[in-house]
């Protein structure tokens, strides 16, 4: 793999190009966190395994270390070995793996 | 700049999406035979979508000066059904004999559930035996990783599959390495909401070169885009990516993989 200056743009061209995109995508992030404490039933007492999952997956963007997009999908993916006789005894895919955040 | 879809579903798409690909410089697409979005009710519903995959479409496809190519297979969702699926599997090789017909596929694991990969198993030696391409449909979500490895120890544990023969899709960050460490070509899918956005892809390409990697919309009956692959081409190109770079991936590559058929032929 290639990590170290891989991207032909400039750090500066890059910040241009992209920045004002993901910041509403932050807000996006931080609206949907909000409004789980809105929720019409209170928030809820132990979060959902999967917005555990996220909060454990954002913890994960601000520790310093690189190849973030890949060390999130291996947090939100299944570790199990198992394998189901059939898709009546599997889980509906749901994004995250249930063991995660808990 | 021409280009080839090599994962796209036509089946799901309108008349006018094969005039916008045709305008955005589509000259080829390879189909994948996929699930419907129902459980199908009989073998008989496989034939008819079969030949809407080896007639059809070609035909359709042609009005607009585009090369319509196939795969031929039971899904993985239907493959959970192991007695129904090798009663489908019987009618397959009648359609490998199909003049647009490019190999088995898409097969893979859709649950990671033992009677899929009792299906991918016999489907991998059907390939196998016919001498066919194999096109491999891995699960999307928190199962890829899992149901990814689960698919190639099967390829590589049936002694018979060249890596280099079978190209394994909707490859993301976690996946991609490993895909093409053991020789296989992998395939990105760029999909709106799950699998791989096009900036995603920019950044899997710059990180991982662009040897054995394609592109596709897979443009199926879910929120997806058939411009996806144009759009792409436009990503790369905003970053500064060389002309011959942006071809390689998006009608080189799949032109390579897709040769190794001597069904695969284009016009001109
Ligand atoms: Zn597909």
């Amino acid at each position: 793999m290639n990590y170290d200056a891989s991207c032909p743009l400039t750090y500066a061209d890059i910040v241009d190009a992209y920045f004002l995109e993901h910041r509403a995508k932050v807000l996006d992030i931080a609206a949907f966190l909000d409004r789980l404490e809105r929720a019409a039933d209170g928030p809820a007492e132990k979060d959902d395994f999967r917005v555990a999952a996220l909060r454990e997956a954002l913890l994960l963007l601000s520790d310093g270390d690189g190849e973030r997009a890949k060390r999130v999908l291996d947090l939100l993916s299944d570790a199990t070995e198992t394998m189901p006789q059939s898709a009546a005894n599997a889980k509906f895919a749901l994004g995250a793996a249930p063991e995660v955040g808990q | 700049m021409n280009y080839i879809e090599p994962h796209g579903h036509m089946v799901s798409r309108t008349t006018a999406d094969y005039e916008r690909m045709a305008l955005a410089g589509c000259v080829a697409i390879s189909e994948p035979a996929f699930w419907a979005g129902f459980d199908r009710d009989s073998v008989k519903g496989f034939y008819d979508y079969f030949r809407q995959l080896t007639e059809y479409e070609p035909a359709r496809a042609k009005k607009f000066g585009i090369a319509h190519f196939c795969w031929i297979c039971i899904n993985p969702k239907e493959g959970d059904d192991p007695g129904f699926a090798r009663e489908v599997i019987e009618i397959i090789p009648d359609f490998l004999k199909k003049p647009n017909v490019l190999g088995v596929g898409e097969i893979g694991l859709n649950k990671n559930t033992k009677n899929e990969l009792i299906i991918l198993e016999a489907q991998i030696d059907l390939a196998v035996k016919h001498n066919q391409l194999i096109l491999v449909h891995t699960p999307h979500l928190e199962d890829k990783r899992k149901g990814t490895r689960i698919i190639m120890d099967a390829l590589l544990n049936h002694g018979g599959v060249e890596p280099d023969r079978v190209l394994i899709d909707h490859v993301e960050e976690h996946t991609v390495a490993e895909v093409l460490d053991k020789g296989f070509w992998a395939g990105m899918t760029l999909y709106p909401e799950t699998k791989c956005t096009t900036q995603r892809a920019a950044d899997i390409i710059e990180m991982y070169g662009t040897e054995r990697l394609w592109m596709n919309s897979a443009c199926d009956w879910g929120i997806s885009d058939p411009l996806a692959v144009p759009k792409a081409r436009m990503e790369l190109k905003r970053r500064g990516h060389s002309e011959a770079a942006i071809k390689r991936l998006t009608y080189d590559n799949p032109h390579t993989f897709l040769s190794q058929s001597p069904n695969f032929n284009l016009p001109g």
